[in-house]
C-alpha cells in the first residue's frame, strides 16, 4: 500500500502495521492508511464523491462519514487514518454514520437539476447510484432549486453544466496535482460555488478529459460525446492507445459499428487511471478517408480491385523483386504487422533493406537501438521513474511526446526526485516536472553531456538513476554515443522514448536492417539458426546484412529496387521526403498497405487497405518495453490487418509468411528472448556544431498529426503556434513581434514569444499550423536557420 | 461584581492610540520586561495564568503557543485575527480603534515567545478606520525601534504586516484565513496538520485573537497572581464584553469572567423602554440563545456550556419581546446561507435550503411538518460539516425552537410581521409614539 520514494527501492514493504477494526472486523494495515481504503480491503464500500485514490483528500463532500469510537463527531473516512486500536463503524455498524451519509446524500440532491434522463453520465453516474442505495425515495424540498445558464465552456472542448456541480473539486484537484495545469479553480461561494476559469484563459490542458473521467456527476461533458449516446448502450472493449509510446490502457465505447468514446482504463503500473487528450479524443480518423478496398493500377490509373487480383499482381511485382526490394513499415505498427514486414522482407523477398523509422534517423541510432534497445527486457519502468533519485532527460519533451512519462515524472518531482533536462529552455512542461536545465543549443548535445557538472554526474551515479534520451538525438552526430557513455560510466539506468506507438514494436520484431526478431543480431550463426527454424527456412536463405536508413532511401530515390513494400509512411514525416518521393516517382514498383490515402498509395501499383487498432487486435510495445495487447473492437469488420496482407501475398507466391495474431505471437514465444552476443555499437563522434542560428523543434501533442485530422475541438486546443528566442537573439536580428525563418524549402513567418533560452536558437513547433518544419523549410532539429524580422503569419 | 478596566482603562484619553499615550500609561513596560526574560519563560506566564483564546472557542493560550515546534529551522509566524465579522460581535475593532498598541505590544511579546520574525494582523476589509488606526501605531512603534531589527538591543527581529481581508465571514475561520493571506480563496483546510505545525506557508504558526493579545502586556506586566484574582478557575481574568441590543446604554464592558447577564445589563443602563429581555445570546449568533430565566449564571466557559450554550466572544445581544424569534432566526440563516464558503456539502446545501423554508415561516407559510424538517436539517448539519461555521449556521433554530415553539406554530399561518409589529422595536418606536 505504501510506495516509498527512496532512491532505489522498488516495493517498500509495509513494516509499521496497525490494528484495527471496521464494523467489527479486525484487520492489520499499513499505518498512516485512510479509512476510506482500508475499508475496501474488506469489501465495505463508503460512499463517496470527493474522494479519489490518486488525489490528495479534501474531505468536502461529506459522504463518506463514519463513527470512530472515541471521537465525538463522525469523521470522513477518505481523510481520517487509521491508528493503532482504532474501532470504525461505517453505516453497516453504525446509525450515526448511515444518518450523517443519508442526510449529505440529501442535501447533494436538493440543488441536483436530476435531469438523468438527458444527461451523459446517467447510467454511469456515481451520484445517481448512490441516490439509489443511501438516498430518500422522495424529496423534502420543495423550494426553488438554484440554476445557473447553461453550459459553459471551460476550454473549447470541456463544457461545464454547473448546476449539476457537486463541489467535489476533483476536477481542480486533477488540474493542480496531477496535470500541474491549474487553470480551473472553484470560484465564488456558498450554493453559488461554481468551476472556472479566468477570463480568456481556457483549462488547455493536454489533460483536460480526465476530469470529465473522475468528475462523480455529469457536470463535465465534451464537446464531441455531449448528448451522442447513453452509457447503457454502449459496448466496452478494453484497448491500447495507438497514438504514442506510453502505452495507455484504454476502454474504447461503440454504438452502431462507430467509435463514440474512448476512455483511459486503470493500469496502475502504466497509466494508473489518466490518458492524454489526444488519446482520448482523436479517434475519427479511423473512420474519415479510409481505403476500403484494393487498388490497382492500369494505364496509369488506380482502380478498385478483387482481392485476388490485388493479391496475384503483387505477388507478381514481389517475384521479380526477390533479393532486390525494400521494405518501409512505418512507426505504427502492432509488434504482430511488423514481424510479418520482417518475415516478408526475409524470407520472402530475400532481402535486410527494411527500416521502420519515417523521421530524423541516422545509422548511429541503428546502431544504438540494436546494441542498447532492440530486444532488451522490462528492467526500467515507469515505477522506476517514481522512484528514481535523478532523471536525466535529453532531447525529449515528455509532456508533448509521451504525456503518460510526463504524468509520472511530474509526480516523481512532487515526491522529490530530481529532475535535469538538457535542452534550449526550459519549457512550461520542464517547470511543471520542477526540472533544472542544463543549457544547450540543439547539436551541442555532446559537449552538455560531456561537461555535465559534477553534481548531476554523482547523482547519476546512486543507484536508480536513469537516463531518457528521445528519437530526435538521431539528428545529432554522436548523442547516442554520449549518452550510451554517460549510462556506462555512471552506472545509470539508459532507456530510449520513441514518439510513435511503433516504433518499439517494430524494433523488437526485428524490421530494421540488420536484426532479426527480439534484438537477434542477423550475422550471428545461432540467430539465424533459431529465427530460420521457427520460420520454416533453411538458414542461409536468410539474407545477409543490408540497407536501413538513408542508404536505403538513397537507393530507392536512385530507383534502383526492384520492388518497394511500404506500410503506413507519410513521406512528409520523413527528414529526407524527396528521396522517398523520387523513389515512388521512379521505375520501382511499389506495393503499399495503408489504412488511410496518402502520397505512397497515390503512387503505388498495387494498393491494400489494412485495419485500424479497432479492426483487428494486436500488440505495442510501449517505451519500457512492456507489450500492451489489445482486443479487435470490430469483428465485423472487411479489413485485415498488414500481417494478413502480407501473409495473403505470400501464400500466392507459394511461400509462408504467419499472418494470425496468435500464430505470430506462438513464434515470437517460441523464439523467447535472445541470450547471445548483441551486436557492439561503433562510437560516433561529434561534428563541430555549425555558425549560426540553430533551429530546436519537436512535435507538439496536439498537431497536424493525421490521426487527429477532423477533430476540431481537439485542435481548438492546442497551442498557439510560436517562434520562441531569447531577448538578446531577437534583439541582434532586430526582431520584434515577428519572425521569418527561411531554408533551402522555403520560409515561414510566426509570431514570436521571447523566451528565456540560449542565444541564437529559434524554437518552432515541427508539425503545427503555420510551422511544418520539414515540409515548409526543408529544416530539422539542429539544423542552420536563416531568421530575419517581420512577415506576415 | 465591579467592572474592571484593563485594557479599556484609559479610553477616555484622546492620545491613547499614539504611542506617546499608551507610554503614558506604562505601554511598553512589559516589552522590555519580556525581552529580558526568555521565550520559554513569557510561555510559562501565559500558561499559569490561564489565559484562554477570546476569539469564540476558549482554547489555552499559553498551551497553544508550547505546540509550536521549537529549534525546528522553520520560520515561525504569528497571525492575529482581527476579522470580526460574527453578528453581534463588536469587541476587536473597538479594541484596535482605541487602544491599539496595547495590540501591538502584544505582538512583539507573543512573536518573542514562539519564536516568530515576522507577524501579520489580519483585519477585517470593512473598517478601514480600524486598519488605520493599527497600521498607525504600526509604524510609530517602527521607527521608535520597537519593531524591527533587534528590538530593544535584545537581538529580536520583528516585522508586522497589517492585513486587510476582502470581506469574507470565513476568513475568521483561522486556516481560512492562513490561505486568504497566502492569496488563495478563503476557505478551511484540512486538520491535520494544524497551523501550530504546518500553517502559514507551511510553516509553524500561532494564530490569536486580537483582545487574546492586546490581554499579554497586562499579564506580563502585571503578573499571573493578578490575572488571577479575577475570574474563575477554569475562567480566569477579565474579559471585555460588547453588550448589544435593546438595552439603553449599549456598548462595551470589561468586566471579571464570571460576572452575570443581569449585573452587565445593568451596566448598560438596563432595558430600552423597561420591556422584558425575551432571549439573549452570550457570544454571537453562532451561541445557542437563554432566555430571561439564564440571566444569573455567571459568564464564564464551564457556566455557559453546563447551561447547553457558549461563551463565545462574550458580545452580549440582547433581544426584548417585541422581537419575533422566527425573523431574528431567519436573518441568521440569512446570514450564513450568504457566508457559507461552499466547501462542504452539509452546510452549503443546509444553510440554502433552511434560509428557504425559514423565509417561508417569516410570511406565514410554514407547516408543521417543516418545523420537524428544520429540526432534521440542522441536525444533518450540526457536527457534520467541514468547519464550525455549519455548525454554528445549525445553532439558532433549534435553541429558539426549544424555548419558543409557539412562535413557529403560529409562522404556520400568520406572517410573523403581524404577530410582532416591527415598528415596536424601532429605536424611535418611543419617540414615533410622542
Ligand atoms: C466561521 C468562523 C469565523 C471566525 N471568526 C473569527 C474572528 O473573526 N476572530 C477571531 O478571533 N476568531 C474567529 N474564529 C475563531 C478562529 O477560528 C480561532 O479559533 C481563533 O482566532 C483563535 O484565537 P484565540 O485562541 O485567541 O481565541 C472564527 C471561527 C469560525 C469557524
Ligand atoms: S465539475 Fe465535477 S469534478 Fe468538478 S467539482 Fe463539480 S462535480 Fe466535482
Ligand atoms: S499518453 Fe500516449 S498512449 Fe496515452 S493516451 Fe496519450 S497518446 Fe495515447
Ligand atoms: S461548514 Fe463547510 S461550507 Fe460552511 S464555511 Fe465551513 S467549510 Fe465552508
Ligand atoms: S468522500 Fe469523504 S468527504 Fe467526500
Amino acid at each position: 500500500m505504501t510506495i516509498t520514494n527512496e532512491p532505489g527501492a522498488q516495493v517498500a514493504v509495509p513494516t509499521d502495521l496497525v490494528n484495527v477494526t471496521i464494523d467489527g472486523v479486525e484487520m492489520q494495515v499499513p499505518k498512516g492508511t485512510l479509512v476510506i481504503r482500508a475499508a475496501e480491503l474488506i469489501g465495505i464500500e463508503i460512499p463517496r464523491f470527493c474522494d479519489h485514490p490518486l488525489l490528495d483528500p479534501v474531505a468536502a463532500c461529506r459522504a463518506c462519514l463514519i463513527e470512530v469510537d472515541g471521537m465525538p463527531k463522525p469523521q470522513p473516512a477518505c481523510a481520517q487514518m487509521v491508528a493503532e486500536g482504532m474501532n470504525v463503524h461505517t453505516q453497516h455498524s453504525s446509525q450515526v454514520a448511515a444518518e450523517a451519509q443519508a442526510g449529505v446524500m440529501e442535501f447533494l440532491l436538493v440543488n441536483h437539476p436530476l435531469d438523468c434522463p438527458v444527461c451523459d453520465k446517467g447510467g454511469e453516474c456515481p451520484l445517481q447510484n448512490q441516490a439509489m442505495s443511501v438516498g430518500r425515495p422522495e424529496t423534502r424540498f420543495t423550494e426553488e432549486k438554484r440554476t445557473f445558464p447553461k453550459p459553459i465552456n471551460v476550454s473549447a472542448q470541456i463544457l461545464l453544466d454547473r448546476e449539476r456541480c457537486v463541489s467535489c473539486a476533483r476536477c481542480t484537484r486533477f488540474a493542480e496535482q496531477i496535470a500541474g495545469d491549474p487553470m480551473i479553480e472553484l470560484l465564488e461561494r456558498g450554493a453559488q460555488q461554481q468551476v472556472g476559469t479566468a477570463d480568456d484563459e481556457p483549462f488547455d490542458s493536454y489533460f483536460s478529459g480526465n476530469t470529465i473521467q473522475i468528475c462523480p456527476v455529469g457536470a463535465l461533458t465534451s464537446a464531441d460525446y455531449r448528448f451522442r449516446s447513453r452509457p447503457f448502450d454502449l459496448v466496452s472493449v478494453p484497448t491500447t492507445c495507438e497514438h504514442c509510446a506510453s502505452g495507455c490502457s484504454l476502454r474504447t465505447d461503440y454504438r452502431r459499428g462507430v467509435v463514440t468514446r474512448r476512455l483511459a482504463w486503470d493500469d496502475p503500473e502504466v497509466n494508473e487511471e489518466w490518458n492524454c487528450d489526444k488519446g482520448r479524443f482523436a479517434f475519427r480518423y479511423q473512420s474519415h478517408g479510409r481505403i476500403n478496398a484494393p487498388l490497382v493500377r492500369e494505364n496509369g490509373e488506380l482502380r478498385v480491385a478483387s482481392w485476388p487480383e490485388a493479391l496475384a499482381t503483387a505477388a507478381g511485382i514481389f517475384e521479380a523483386a526477390r533479393g532486390n526490394a525494400g521494405v518501409l513499415v512505418g512507426g505504427r505498427s502492432t509488434v504482430e504487422d511488423a514481424y510479418a514486414y520482417s518475415v516478408m522482407a526475409r524470407a520472402v523477398l530475400a532481402t535486410d533493406d527494411i527500416d521502420f523509422r519515417v523521421r530524423a534517423m541516422s545509422d548511429e541510432e541503428a546502431g544504438f537501438l540494436a546494441a542498447v534497445v532492440a530486444g532488451s527486457p522490462v528492467t526500467t519502468t515507469y515505477g522506476s521513474l517514481e522512484n528514481a533519485p535523478l532523471v536525466l532527460l535529453v532531447d525529449i519533451e515528455p509532456e508533448d511526446e509521451s504525456p503518460i512519462v510526463f504524468l509520472r515524472l511530474r509526480k516523481a518531482a512532487r515526491g522529490g526526485t530530481r529532475v535535469v533536462t538538457v535542452a534550449s529552455h526550459l519549457t512550461t512542461g520542464s517547470e511543471k516536472m520542477n526540472a533544472e536545465l542544463v543549457a544547450c543549443a540543439p547539436g551541442d548535445e555532446v559537449r552538455a553531456l560531456t561537461e555535465l557538472s559534477a553534481d548531476i554526474r554523482t547523482a547519476l551515479a546512486v543507484p536508480g538513476a536513469v537516463i531518457m534520451v528521445g528519437e530526435r538525438a538521431a539528428a545529432v552526430p554522436g548523442a547516442f554515443t554520449a549518452v550510451a557513455d554517460l549510462a556506462k560510466s555512471t552506472g545509470a539506468a539508459l532507456v530510449w522514448v520513441p514518439r510513435r506507438a511503433g516504433e518499439r514494436s517494430a524494433l523488437d520484431a526485428g524490421a530494421l536492417a540488420g536484426l532479426l526478431p527480439g534484438g537477434r543480431p542477423l550475422t550471428d550463426a545461432t540467430a539465424r539458426e533459431e529465427v530460420a527454424r521457427i520460420w520454416g527456412i533453411s538458414a542461409d536463405r536468410l539474407p545477409q546484412p543490408g540497407r536501413s536508413g538513408r542508404a536505403l532511401l538513397e537507393n530507392a530515390a536512385r530507383g534502383d529496387y526492384a520492388a518497394l513494400l511500404i506500410g503506413g509512411v507519410e513521406v512528409d514525416d520523413l527528414r529526407d521526403a524527396d528521396l522517398l518521393r523520387a523513389a515512388l516517382e521512379s521505375e520501382t514498383s511499389v506495393v503499399a498497405i495503408s489504412t488511410h490515402h496518402n502520397e505512397v498509395t497515390a503512387a503505388a501499383d498495387v494498393v491494400f487497405p489494412s485495419g485500424v487498432v479497432t479492426e483487428k487486435s494486436g500488440t505495442f510495445l510501449d517505451w519500457e518495453g512492456r507489450p500492451r495487447p489489445f482486443g479487435q473492437v470490430f469483428h465485423e469488420a472487411l479489413t485485415t490487418s498488414d500481417a494478413g496482407v502480407i501473409s495473403a501475398i505470400a501464400e500466392v507466391m507459394d511461400a509462408t509468411v504467419e499472418g494470425s495474431v496468435t500464430g505470430i505471437r506462438g513464434q515470437i514465444g517460441a523464439l523467447g528472448p535472445w541470450r547471445g552476443a548483441r551486436t557492439t555499437r561503433t562510437a560516433v563522434a561529434a561534428q563541430p556544431a555549425a555558425a549560426g542560428v540553430r533551429l530546436a523543434t519537436w512535435r507538439q501533442l496536439l498537431d497536424l498529426g493525421l490521426m487527429q485530422s477532423d477533430e476540431p475541438h481537439l485542435a481548438a486546443t492546442a497551442r498557439p503556434t510560436v517562434a520562441r528566442m531569447s531577448a538578446a537573439t531577437a534583439a541582434a536580428n532586430g526582431i520584434t513581434e515577428i519572425a521569418t525563418l527561411t531554408g533551402p524549402a522555403g520560409a515561414i513567418s510566426l509570431p514570436v514569444e521571447i523566451t528565456e533560452m540560449v542565444p541564437d536558437v529559434v524554437w518552432v513547433p515541427m508539425n503545427s499550423e503555420g510551422s511544418r518544419i520539414y515540409r515548409d523549410l526543408g529544416l530539422g532539429f539542429g539544423d542552420v536557420v536563416q531568421i530575419s524580422a517581420g512577415g506576415r503569419p | 461584581m465591579t467592572l474592571t478596566p484593563v485594557i479599556t482603562e484609559h479610553w477616555n484619553d484622546p492620545t491613547l492610540y499614539t504611542l506617546d499615550g499608551y507610554r503614558s500609561h506604562g505601554g511598553y513596560r512589559a516589552l522590555a520586561t519580556a525581552l529580558k526574560s526568555d521565550p520559554d519563560a513569557v510561555i510559562a506566564t501565559v500558561k499559569d495564568s490561564g489565559l484562554r483564546g477570546r476569539g469564540g472557542a476558549g482554547f489555552p493560550t499559553g498551551l497553544k503557543w508550547s505546540f509550536v515546534p521549537q529549534n525546528d529551522g522553520k520560520p515561525h509566524y504569528l497571525v492575529v485575527n482581527a476579522d470580526e465579522s460574527e453578528p453581534g460581535a463588536c469587541k476587536d475593532i473597538p479594541i484596535m480603534m482605541a487602544n491599539p498598541h496595547a495590540l501591538v505590544e502584544g505582538v512583539i511579546i507573543t512573536s518573542f515567545a514562539i519564536r516568530a520574525n515576522h507577524a501579520f494582523i489580519y483585519i477585517r476589509g470593512e473598517v478601514p478606520n480600524a486598519i488605520r488606526k493599527v497600521a498607525f501605531a504600526v509604524e510609530q512603534a517602527r521607527a521608535a525601534g520597537l519593531i524591527g531589527k533587534n528590538i530593544l538591543g535584545s537581538g529580536f527581529d520583528l516585522e508586522i504586516v497589517v492585513h486587510s481581508g476582502a470581506g469574507a465571514y470565513i476568513c475568521g475561520e483561522e486556516t481560512a484565513l492562513l490561505d486568504s493571506l497566502e492569496g488563495y480563496r478563503g476557505q478551511p483546510r484540512l486538520k491535520p496538520p494544524f497551523p501550530a505545525v504546518a500553517g502559514l506557508y507551511a510553516s509553524p504558526t500561532v494564530i490569536n485573537n486580537v483582545e487574546t493579545i492586546a490581554n499579554i502586556p497586562y499579564i506580563i506586566d502585571r503578573g499571573v497572581d493578578w490575572f488571577r484574582q479575577f475570574g474563575t478557575e477554569k475562567s480566569p481574568g477579565f474579559k471585555v464584553f460588547a453588550v448589544s441590543g435593546h438595552v439603553n446604554r449599549p456598548g462595551i464592558y470589561e468586566a471579571p469572567l464570571g460576572i452575570t447577564m443581569r449585573e452587565l445589563l445593568e451596566y448598560a443602563g438596563g432595558m430600552r423602554g423597561g420591556v422584558d429581555v425575551k432571549f439573549w445570546l452570550p457570544g454571537g449568533s453562532s451561541v445557542p440563545m437563554l432566555t430571561a430565566e439564564h440571566l444569573d449564571i455567571p459568564m464564564t466557559y464551564e457556566d455557559m456550556a453546563a447551561a447547553g450554550t457558549m461563551l463565545g466572544t462574550g458580545t452580549p445581544m440582547v433581544f426584548d419581546s417585541t422581537v419575533s424569534v422566527v425573523k431574528a432566526v431567519t436573518r441568521w440563516l440569512e446570514f450564513y446561507k450568504h457566508e457559507s464558503c461552499g466547501k462542504c456539502t452539509p452546510c452549503r446545501e443546509g444553510t440554502y435550503w433552511i434560509t428557504g423554508v425559514l423565509e417561508k415561516f417569516e410570511h406565514g407559510h410554514g407547516s408543521q411538518e417543516e418545523v420537524e424538517t428544520l429540526t432534521h436539517l440542522c441536525n444533518q448539519i450540526a457536527g457534520r460539516s467541514f468547519c464550525a461555521l455549519g455548525d454554528a449556521a445549525a445553532t439558532p433554530y433549534p435553541a429558539a425552537l426549544k424555548y419558543f415553539r409557539d412562535e413557529f406554530d403560529a409562522a404556520t399561518h400568520t406572517p410573523v410581521d403581524e404577530t410582532f409589529d416591527p415598528r415596536a422595536s424601532y429605536v424611535f418606536a418611543e419617540a414615533a409614539a410622542r
